[in-house]
C-alpha cells in the first residue's frame, strides 16, 4: 500500500506525544540497524526495533500499534548501551506502550475466551491482556 | 670488444623465489657465453641489493648487466641510476621480467616457470650483447603554461603557475570565466557564498600582469611536445568595440531578441546582446551571433543605432594568436546529464536539476535570492531531492556515482530550509556519500537541526497533479511505497564530460575512457598526469570531484608544471626510432601511422626524418615500413631475432 508522507505525518501528535514522554529526539536514529540486531526477543518481534523507530519518525502510528514488537520488548536495555546515536530506544519503547494502551482498542475479547480458562487465568494477566497483544 | 655481462637475480622475498627456483636459475646462467657472474639476492632493489650490483660491475669491470626482477616500469630507473653510479652506461643494464611475467601467472607451475625463467633471462642477454651506449637527449623548454578552461580548477592553476613568476595563458570557451563554481549559491558543509570565494580569485587573475586570458575562444590546434608545444588560439568576436563601450546598457534595452539565459541555466532571459553576468567579475558587452537578428540576415540594427559611443561592429573578426608553451594544465570541467533522459520523470518547469537550483538559491540568481518555482513564482512549501538520476544507474546513465550531489543536495536542502519557514525537504537517496573532512557532521545537522526528511528509496515516478507534482518513491527503511505531494522537484542528475572533452582530447593527444573523462597516466601513482608528457589535468575534467578536491588535484598538476620549470631543460630518452636514409624509400606510410606526429617526409631528401624530442618509441613506424628502413635504437631487428631464437630454441 502507498502511503503519503506530508508536514502533517511527519510532526503529527503522536510523533510530538512520542517525543514528549521519551524525551527522545526520533529523528536523531539513522537507521543502522544495531538495536535490532542486539535485541535479545527480536526471534518473536513481527517488526524489528529499528523499522519500529523507523514508522515512528514517519509517523506511522497504526502500524505501530498493530505489529507485537513493542509488547515483546523486555526493556532490558540493551539497544539503549549499544545505540551508537545515543537514543534511549527503551524509553522510546515504553512511550510507545503507555500511547497504544491509551487507545483503548481491547486486544482480548473476553467473551471468546472459553469459560474453563478464565477461571483459570489469574486476574491481572486478564487485565493487562485486553490492552496489549500479549499478557 | 669482449661481452663482460653479470646476471642478478632478485628473490623479491617470495613474490618470485616462492614460484621460481633462483638457484637453479643463476646455475643456468652463470656458464653462459658472455657472463661473467651470475648472483641472486634477497631484495635486490634494498641498499644492500644496491650495493652488490654496484659492487659487482666494479669488481667484475662488467660492461653490461641484467637484472632479473620485477617489471621495469617497477625499478628499471633505480638500476640504471646504480649502473651510472658504477660507471657503467644505464642503457647497458636490462630488466628481465620474472615477476609479472613469470613467477605470478604461473604459481602452481613451479617447474615450468624456473624454465620459462630461464628463457626470459637468456633473452635479456641475447639482447643486451647488440646495445650501444645512449645518451639522453636535451630539449630546450619554454617556461610558459596554458591553462585550458576558465573555472575554478583553471583560476587557480594560473594564479599558482603566475606566483611562481611564469607566464600563463588561460583560455576559456564562454565569455566569462568562473566555470560553475560561479554559478553556485554556497558551497558545503561551510555554507560559504561563492562571490566570496571566487570574486577575489578571479579579479586577482584578471589584472595579474603575468597571466593572459582569452576568453570566448577555443584551442584551435595544438603541435610539438612537451616543452615546445605550439597552440593556436581562436577567440570569437564580441561584436563590441571595447575601448569604446561604456557599459551603459541602453543597447540591452533595445535588442528586440529575447533568450534563455545560459549562467541561469535558462530560469531567465536575456537580449541577443547582453552584459556578462556580475558574479564572474567582467561586466563585458557582447552579442550572441547565434541569436542577434543582424548577423543573422535581418535588417535590425537596434543597438547600434543607439549605442552613443559607436561601439558595436558588426564586422568585427576574431583572431588566431599562435603561443609556444611548454606545459598544458586541462580544466575544461564537467557537464550535466540531461534529465531528460529519464522519461519516468515527467518534464515540468517545476522539475528542475541540481544547478538550475543553485540559482534559485543564489542572491543574485533570477528570483533575487526568493525562493520561488519556475512555473508560477509561487514559494514551494514541500520540495523533493532525487539523488543518483543517472549517476549508479548502469541501464539509463552510468555505473558510477557522482561524488557530489549528496553533499549539494544536503546544502541545498539546508539553504532552503533556513530560507523557507515551514518548508518541508524530502530526500531520496540509496546511499549517503558524505566522506570528507566535516561532510558526514554536515548531513546529520541537515537531519536533524533542520528536520530534512532522509528516505532511503529511489523514485518511481513523477508526475504532475493539479498545483503539485507527485512523487512516487519508497522508504526501504520501513518498507512502505510512498506519496509526497510536492511544489517542486529537483533532480541531482549525473556528472558528465563536457560536451567536446573528446574533441579537445583529440587535439591534445591524450586519452579519454569509455564515458570521455580525460585519462591519467597511473591510476595510483600518477593521477594528475596524461600519457601525454607535458600535459596534465586539473579538477572534473578527470572525473567528478567537489571544489576541495579539485582544487587539490589543481594543486597537484601545478606542481607537475613547476617542477618541470624548474629545470634548465629537459631530457628525452634515447631509444628512439630512427630511419636508415640508404635504404629509407619516403614512402610515407610510418609518418601516416605515427600518433605522435614525430615523423615527416623531408621534402628534399625524400626520407623520413624522425622528431627524436616528440618520438615516445612505439615502435608503430618499425612495424609498419615495408623496406625495414626504420630502426630502433637498442631494439633493432637483429636483436629481436636472438630473443626468438631463445624463446622458441627450448621446443624446436
Amino acid at each position: 500500500m502507498r502511503i503519503e508522507i506530508s508536514t502533517e505525518t511527519l510532526y503529527s501528535d503522536f510523533v510530538k506525544k512520542v517525543e514528549a514522554i521519551s524525551e527522545q529526539t526520533l529523528i536523531s536514529c539513522y537507521q543502522c540497524g544495531k538495536c535490532s540486531a542486539g535485541c535479545p526477543m527480536c526471534f518473536a518481534m513481527d517488526l524489528l526495533p529499528s523499522q519500529i523507530i523507523r514508522l515512528a519518525q514517519l509517523g506511522l502510528e497504526d502500524d505501530i500499534a498493530k505489529a507485537n514488537t513493542i509488547w515483546i520488548c523486555a526493556s532490558c536495555i540493551t539497544c539503549s548501551v549499544r545505540c551508537p546515536k545515543g537514543v534511549d530506544l527503551a524509553r522510546v519503547m515504553e512511550a510507545l506502550r503507555l500511547i497504544t494502551s491509551r487507545k483503548n482498542i481491547d486486544q482480548v475479547q473476553i467473551p471468546e475466551i472459553p469459560k474453563e480458562t478464565i477461571a483459570q487465568l489469574p486476574q491481572v494477566a486478564m487485565v493487562g491482556g485486553f490492552r496489549k497483544l500479549t499478557a | 670488444m669482449e661481452k663482460r655481462i653479470g646476471v642478478f637475480v632478485c628473490h623479491c622475498g617470495l613474490n618470485i623465489a616462492g614460484t621460481v627456483d633462483v638457484e637453479q636459475v643463476v646455475e643456468a646462467v652463470k656458464d653462459y657465453p658472455d657472463v661473467v657472474y651470475a648472483g641472486n639476492y634477497i631484495y635486490m632493489c634494498s641498499d644492500p641489493g644496491q650495493e652488490l650490483v654496484r659492487t659487482t660491475i666494479r669488481e667484475q669491470n662488467l660492461n653490461g648487466v641484467v637484472m632479473s626482477n620485477c617489471s621495469p616500469l617497477m625499478h628499471e630507473k633505480t638500476f640504471r641510476r646504480v649502473a651510472t653510479k658504477a660507471g657503467l652506461n644505464p642503457y647497458l643494464l636490462e630488466i628481465a621480467n620474472i615477476r609479472e611475467d613469470v613467477s605470478w601467472p604461473h604459481e602452481n607451475e613451479k617447474e615450468l616457470a624456473t624454465k620459462k625463467a630461464i628463457s626470459i633471462v637468456k633473452m635479456a642477454i641475447e639482447k643486451l650483447k647488440r646495445n650501444v651506449e645512449l645518451t639522453p637527449m636535451v630539449v630546450p623548454l619554454h617556461k610558459r603554461a596554458l591553462v585550458v578552461g576558465g573555472g575554478i580548477a583553471g583560476i587557480t592553476a594560473a594564479l599558482e603557475i603566475a606566483s611562481a613568476g611564469y607566464e600563463v595563458i588561460v583560455v576559456e570557451k564562454l565569455p566569462y570565466v568562473g566555470g560553475h563554481a560561479a554559478q553556485l549559491a554556497g558551497t558545503f558543509p561551510t555554507l560559504d557564498r561563492v562571490p566570496c570565494l571566487m570574486a577575489p580569485m578571479i579579479a586577482k587573475m584578471i589584472s595579474h600582469p603575468k597571466i593572459k586570458v582569452y576568453t570566448n575562444a577555443e584551442v584551435d590546434e595544438v603541435s610539438g611536445y612537451v616543452g615546445n608545444f605550439i597552440v593556436k588560439i581562436k577567440t570569437s568576436p564580441s561584436y563590441i568595440d571595447e575601448g569604446k563601450c561604456n557599459n551603459c546598457g541602453l543597447c540591452l534595452e533595445k535588442c528586440p531578441v529575447t533568450c534563455p539565459s545560459e549562467f541561469d541555466c535558462g530560469l531567465a532571459e536575456r537580449k541577443a546582446i547582453y552584459i556578462t553576468p556580475p558574479e564572474t567579475m567582467s561586466q563585458k558587452v557582447l552579442i550572441d551571433p547565434g541569436n542577434c537578428l543582424h548577423l543573422n540576415g535581418d535588417e535590425c540594427r537596434a543597438c547600434e543605432e543607439i549605442c552613443p559611443t559607436k561601439a558595436i561592429d558588426f564586422l568585427q573578426q576574431g583572431i588566431t594568436v599562435e603561443k609556444t608553451v611548454g606545459a598544458i594544465i586541462v580544466a575544461t570541467g564537467y557537464g550535466l546529464w540531461d534529465k531528460k533522459n529519464i522519461p519516468e520523470y515527467e518534464s515540468d518547469p517545476d522539475v528542475i536539476d541540481g544547478l538550475q537550483f543553485e540559482r534559485i538559491l543564489s542572491p543574485s540568481g533570477p528570483t533575487g535570492g526568493d525562493i520561488r518555482r519556475p512555473s508560477d513564482g509561487k514559494v514551494p512549501k514541500q520540495i523533493v531531492f532525487i539523488s543518483c538520476c543517472g549517476s549508479r544507474d548502469p541501464e539509463h546513465g552510468f555505473t558510477y556515482c557522482s561524488r557530489v550531489c549528496c553533499m549539494y543536495i544536503a546544502k541545498q536542502a539546508v539553504l532552503y530550509s533556513r530560507t523557507v519557514p515551514g518548508g518541508q525537504a524530502y530526500v531520496f537517496y540509496m546511499d549517503i556519500r558524505s566522506d570528507s573532512k566535516g561532510y558526514e557532521e554536515f548531513v546529520k545537522s541537515a537531519m536533524e537541526e533542520e528536520r530534512v526528511l532522509y528516505l532511503r528509496g529511489r523514485v518511481s515516478k513523477l508526475f504532475r497533479d493539479g498545483d503539485k507534482i507527485k512523487v512516487w518513491g519508497s522508504d526501504t527503511l520501513s518498507g512502505k511505497s510512498v506519496e509526497i505531494s510536492a511544489d517542486l522537484v529537483i533532480m541531482a542528475t549525473a556528472m558528465t564530460p563536457r560536451e567536446g572533452a573528446i574533441a579537445l582530447a583529440r587535439k591534445l593527444n591524450v586519452t579519454v575512457d569509455a564515458i570521455g573523462f580525460l585519462t591519467e597516466a597511473h591510476p595510483k601513482l600518477q593521477p594528475v598526469e596524461t600519457l601525454t608528457t607535458g600535459i596534465y589535468l586539473a579538477g572534473t575534467v578527470q572525473w567528478p570531484r567537489d571544489i576541495p578536491d579539485s582544487i587539490a588535484s589543481t594543486g597537484g598538476a601545478v606542481s607537475k608544471v613547476l617542477s618541470m620549470f624548474s629545470r634548465k631543460e629537459l631530457l628525452h630518452e634515447p631509444t628512439i626510432a630512427w630511419p636508415d636514409e640508404e635504404v629509407c624509400s619516403g614512402c610515407g606510410i610510418c609518418a601516416s601511422v605515427c600518433t605522435y606526429n614525430a615523423i615527416e617526409i623531408d621534402p628534399i631528401k625524400r626520407v623520413a626524418k624522425v622528431n627524436e624530442a616528440v618520438c615516445e618509441s612505439c615502435g608503430a613506424c618499425i612495424a609498419s615500413c615495408p623496406s625495414g628502413a626504420m630502426r630502433h635504437k637498442n631494439w633493432n631487428a637483429r636483436q629481436f631475432m636472438d630473443m626468438i631464437d631463445i624463446a622458441t630454441g627450448a621446443y624446436v
